[in-house]
């Protein structure tokens, strides 16, 4: 179900806001308030915002179903690839500090600290907009 | 099938109640985890990690096997409700 026109021209501008602002969030968890999990569910809601405006036929060809599962076994798959990295290059499973990248030890630890993050949020919004599209009802179908 | 779950969650919920007299009551000022380690993240987590945010650094650095397994929890729960209602219970 279409909603007004006026929700629907505020929604689409509102919309890529929301997500630069999900992937400040996640980005900026290493140096001020944010991560993962809150910037996935920013994402994800960005995603449910679609839903409630333009119906949920409409979000949903936005990010399929399919994906939506696809992406929430990849973001897992990037925080155990990583602890799985660290134990190939001689260390223990996530222990970042054996990562061999040119620079000292504790940017090391920050940076993967950071990728662990963005694998935190890819799975958050990818397991939310599933949660959504599974519970919303769809006005087509019935 | 389903006795089998009965008898491995109360044998479970057995377990739990016994370890439960070990936990330091809540406030308690002597308890080890506000003694030693929040001491020592607070003086060494920016030296240790870079990371200018505390709580990023302990999230995803010092305990990030706990993080690994709350993020196995929300993808769990993501599939399980994807079983329960996307295929209407079928397996």
């Amino acid at each position: 179900m279409k909603q007004d026109v006026v929700i629907r021209t505020v929604c689409r501008l509102v919309v890529p806001f929301i997500q630069l602002f999900a992937l400040y969030v996640i980005i900026h968890g290493a140096s001020s308030a944010g991560g993962g999990f809150q910037g996935g569910v920013i994402f994800a809601s960005a995603f449910i915002l679609i839903g409630i405006a333009f119906g949920v036929a409409d979000a949903r060809k936005r990010i399929s179903e399919k994906c939506t599962v696809l992406f929430s076994a990849c973001g897992l798959g990037i925080y155990a690839g990583i602890g799985i990295l660290c134990i190939v290059f001689g260390g223990n499973f996530l222990g970042y500090s054996f990562l061999p990248l040119p620079l000292p030890v504790p940017e090391i630890r920050g940076l993967a600290a950071e990728a662990v993050e963005i694998g935190i949020g890819i799975t958050v919004m990818a397991v939310m907009t599933s949660l959504f599209f599974d519970i919303a009802v769809d006005e087509e179908a019935v | 099938m389903k006795l089998w779950a009965l008898v491995s969650v109360l044998l479970v919920g057995l377990l739990l109640l016994w370890a439960e007299g070990d936990i330091p009551s809540f406030g308690d000022a002597s308890a080890p985890s506000y003694n030693y380690v929040a001491d020592r993240y607070i003086t060494d987590a920016y030296n240790d990690t870079a990371t200018k945010n505390m709580v990023t650094a302990i999230l995803a650095d010092y305990r990030g096997y706990d993080t690994l397994g709350e993020l196995t929890v929300i993808f769990t729960a993501g599939v399980v409700v994807l079983l329960l209602l996307r295929r209407g219970g079928r397996l």
